[in-house]
Parts: structure tokens; sequence; C-alpha cells
């Protein structure tokens, strides 16, 4: 009995560790956003501070377009995600549910879009962007981000439709839909699970994504989120208190987002790993 | 499921297959494979990204010079580097967490969305998060390790070799550990508890049943797991770009390229070698890519 109990203290120790490990930069970046500035400029800082001061949350909106990029990064990120979904479903529909040549192909051709490096296309894709006067536009960001994330949506999408009844689109079939109507009208809602759990990845990857959305929107007014807070780190001042108001601020949807639809983001993340 | 010859709906298709899977392949030509085309033929010359009308035919001569480039073969090793210790660290680490939340216990959920919360930030405010922890002045790293007398003084960490690296490592192990986890428990949940029961009674004790039983049968999900994310380990730019843009010998491939294309290669002639630097980038991964495939239906067979 005393093993057990010993085996026991020793499991929760291991559960305590692992929820310190994952929270505590999160944690300790919500209490350095809070902290007046002489107690953020410590050497030895408290572990729980005992005096708030929002400073940082103002001055992230007063002394910078923060509140423009936000709205960039959703108008980007939230457009991203529907147009993929819209590309993706149909496009996944066909490869699960209709008959053609070349099928393998084509889905080979999707998947190997997420094994390219996004570096290797970075100066070319610059370089067509801006021969169709792209760079600095949302557009510019929104289709880049529909390619990168189509794989996944595809692959996610096949995967449920392939799963659904095929006697569904019979009965629809009989009553006289056709070949869009019948997947507008049964197939779709009917996948509304799993178009929830792609696009919840879909946006989140947009919403995240720093590498192109540094390229390609080079002007302070069209920085997305990622980008604005990498450009708070100035030549002589790193602003940390607005570095971590701003950091929460933007993460802080996320995590309810996660909180919300975990089970449902899970499914989407292991979906295609764990049957592929 | 049914099949006839008369069924509308399992007669051959193209039509239709074709409207629904059109978007799809333009929007992947548009950013993927016609980008890639270009590069290999930027690659070919000697050329600055503002003037493109100077540009000077070279061959494959810039392929050549990457190789003469000691930074280009460093950066590379320090990429695999980089790849090779998050990865492994991030495996080992993951299948604990995932046995761990694979019992039943009080506080799992918690745990599980807590899991979730670094994977789901944006990797540069991870990177900042972690910045501000390891800063030399202010950082609560340094406060703790000289609260208890491990340092006596603040350590640099993000300005010396010997800790840079395996500070950005670090962070990477912390935000991507949850991918692995979440993909080893969703393994761990398909295994039928009768396997277990069976060791019991065989006598096996928790060791013997992780290795003759659990890692076996998760052995596939750890195989695919590992592809990607050493796909995209090898891929690294926001982590280092944030914490060190390079420096202290911690500059990855991806860096040093987006560094040759856009700040080197803005008015000075280094466009072209940039992009040969990206198809070997583009051919590295591909090979690794391939290599694993074949690797995983070996093992499938």
């Amino acid at each position: 009995m005393k093993h057990k109990n010993f085996r026991k203290v020793i499991f929760y120790i291991g559960v305590i560790i692992v929820l310190v490990y994952f929270l505590f930069p999160f944690y300790w970046a919500i209490v350095s956003s809070i902290r007046p500035p002489e107690e953020l400029f410590s050497s030895h800082p408290s572990l729980i501070p005992f005096h708030f001061d929002f400073e940082s949350y103002v001055q992230v909106f007063t002394e910078r377009p923060f509140a423009l990029n936000i709205l960039n990064s959703t108008i980007v990120a939230g457009s991203a995600t529907l147009l993929c979904l819209v590309v993706g479903s149909i496009a996944a529909y066909a490869i699960a549910r209709l008959k053609f040549a070349g099928k393998v192909g084509v889905m080979i051709l999707i998947l190997m879009v997420s094994m390219f490096p996004q570096v290797s296309i970075l100066g070319a894709l610059f370089q067509i962007l801006r021969s169709f006067k792209l760079i600095n536009t949302y557009p510019g960001l929104i289709i880049p981000y529909i390619a990168l994330t189509l794989p996944l949506t595809v692959w996610t999408l096949q995967n449920f439709f392939r799963d659904m009844p095929h006697e569904l689109e019979e009965a629809a079939y009989m009553d006289g839909s056709g070949k869009f109507g019948t997947f507008w009208r049964v197939i779709l809602p009917l996948a509304v699970p799993g178009l929830v759990a792609t696009g919840l990845l879909t946006f989140i990857f947009s919403w995240n994504e720093f590498l192109f959305a540094l390229t390609f929107e080079q002007i302070p007014s069209m920085y997305t989120v990622p980008v604005a807070i990498s450009m708070f780190t100035g030549y002589y001042v790193v602003p940390w208190g607005q570095i971590m108001a701003a950091s929460v601020i933007v993460t802080a949807p996320l995590v309810i987002l996660v909180l919300i639809f975990q089970n449902r983001i899970i499914a989407g993340m292991t979906a295609g790993a764990v049957k592929g | 499921m049914l099949k006839t010859k008369n069924d509308p709906l399992h007669k051959s298709d193209p039509a239709y297959a074709l409207i629904f899977i059109i978007p799809s392949i333009v929007v992947i030509a548009f950013v993927a494979f016609w980008p890639l085309a270009q590069t290999f033929y930027n690659s070919l010359y000697k050329s600055a990204l503002m003037f493109p009308q100077n540009k000077v035919f070279v061959g494959l001569s810039n392929y050549g010079a990457l190789w003469q480039d000691p930074r280009f073969v460093n950066d590379l090793w320090n990429t695999i580097r980089f790849t090779a210790w998050s990865v492994g660290i991030e495996t080992v680490l993951g299948i604990l967490v995932a046995l761990m939340l694979n019992k039943k216990f009080k506080l799992r959920g918690l745990v599980r969305a807590a899991v979730l919360v670094p994977w789901a930030i944006p990797t540069v405010v991870s990177s900042e998060m972690w910045r501000w922890m390891y800063n030399d002045n202010y950082g609560v790293i340094n406060s703790i390790l000289m609260s208890l007398h491990i340092v006596k003084q603040p350590v640099v960490f993000l300005a010396f070799p010997s800790t840079a690296m395996p500070a950005i490592i670090s962070v990477d192990v912390w935000k991507t550990t949850p991918f692995m986890v979440l993909l080893i428990l969703a393994g761990l949940q398909l295994i039928p508890e009768e396997l277990y029961e069976a060791a019991r009674i065989d006598g096996a004790n928790a060791w013997q049943r992780f290795w003759s039983v659990t890692f076996p049968m998760i052995r596939p999900t750890i195989g695919i797991a590992l592809i990607f994310r050493s796909l995209d380990a090898m891929r690294v730019f926001d982590i280092v770009f944030i914490m060190t843009k390079g420096a202290a010998n911690t500059e990855t491939l991806s860096v040093y390229n987006q560094w040759t294309l856009f700040t080197r290669g803005f008015i000075q002639p280094y466009f072209g070698y940039g992009s040969a630097m990206s198809v070997m980038i583009f051919l590295i991964i591909g090979v690794l890519a391939i290599f694993y495939v074949k690797m995983m239906k070996i093992r499938l067979d």
C-alpha cells in the first residue's frame, strides 16, 4: 500500500512538472505585461506580482498601429481559412468520391506542397507577387496561405468524406440533385466537424505565419501581428513590457479557441498522421 | 458498397472532377510550382533583386560556389545539429508525456489543454517570451539560477555559441513537444487493453510491458511524427531569426538564405546565388522526404 502511494506521489510530481513547464512561459508573459517598469526591470523579479500597471497595454495601442496589425491578421487569416475550406473541400470530395484518371497524381501533387521549404520559393514568389502588384496587399498573403494550408485541408477532409455512407449521395441523386447539389446540400453539412477542425488549424497557421508575412508585407500599416511584434525591438531599446502585452493580447484568443475546441483540434492534428 | 454499371453516381466523371480540382491545382501551381521553377531559373544568373534587367547568365556556377562557401556549409551543419537535438528530445519527452496522459487521473483534462497552449502560440511570440526569460539582466532564468547559487553571475545565454544553440533548441522543444504528445497519445489509444492484460499474465513488469507491447504498437506513429517534425525542423526560421538573428553560431540555412536573398541580394548581385541556395535547400529536404517515405513503406509492408 505504501509502495502504491509512493508511486502516486511521484506520478503527480511529474504531472506538476509538466504543467509548470508548458504553462510557465505564458504565465510569465502575463505577469511581465502588468508589472510597473521598476519591477519589470529588476534583476530579481518576484514570481508573483504585487503591483499592477496596465500602461504597457495602453502603449501598445497608442504608440503603435497594433490595432491595425490585429485587423490585418484577422482579415488575412480569416479570408485564407474560408477560401481554403471552399477550394479544399471540393477537391477533397472529388478525390474521395468521384472517379477520374490521375487521382493519385493529383493527391501526390497536393501533398508534395506540404514538404516544400517555404524559404525555397521565397525569392521567386516575391518576384511573381511583385509582377502582379500584390506586394503590400492582403491577397499577396492570402493566396500563399491558401496553398500552404491546402495539403492538410484536402487530406483531412477526404478522409472524412471517404467514411461517409454512399447511400446518402445515392438517395440525393435519386431525388434529382446534380453532383454539385449533392455535395453542397447533403455531404458538406455532414462534414461540419471536419470543416471546423481543419478550419481552426488553417486559421492558427495563417495567424502565426512569419516568414512570408515578413517578406511580402513591407510597410508597417500592412504588418500582421507576428511581424509587428518582431519589429518592436529597436536598435537601442527593447520595450519588454509592450512585447509581453502584445504577446498576451494575440495569444489569449488562441488559447480560448484551443480550450473550447481542443477535441476538434486534436482530431484534426492526428487524423492524417495516425490513419495514413 | 453498391456498384452497378448503370449507377450514374459511380460512373467515371472527369468533367466534374476537373471542375472540383482545378481551383486547388491553380493555387498550388501559382504559389508553389511556378516559383520553384522560377527559383531554378534565377539560380542560373548573377543578379540583384531590384535590378532584374541587369542579370548575367552564369550556368551552374552558383551551385559550385555554394559548396565553397564556408558559411553555407557551417549553417547546414547547424541546421542538422538543431534538427537532431530538438527532434530527439521532443520524441523522448513526447513519449513520456503521452504515456502520462494515457492514464486516468485528476487534472488530466487540464494537462491535455495545457499541452496545447505552446503549440497554438505564434512561434514569434513564444520566441519573444523565452528571449525575455533568458535576458541576462532581468530574466527569470538567471534570477532563479543565481538564487539557487548554480551560477555566480548572470549568463548571457544568447551571446555565446555554447549556450545560444541549446537555448534555441529548448524553445523549439517547448513549442513542438505538444505535437509529438498528441500524435503519440492518439497512437497509444489505439492499443487494445487485452494486450496489456496478456503481458501482465505473462508476468511482464512495467518496463517490459512498454518495450514488448507499447513501443512496437506506437512505432508507426512515432515514425510519422518524426518525419513531420524533422522536415519541419530543417526549415527552422522564426525561432532563430527572433532570438539571435543567427549570431553566436546559431545561423540555420533558412536564415542565411532569407538574408542572402533580401538583404545582401537586394541591390548587390547575390539574388541568383541566394536562389541557388534555395534550390539546394529544396533538394536536401526533398531527398530527406523521399528517404523517409521509402523507409515507412518498407515498414508498412
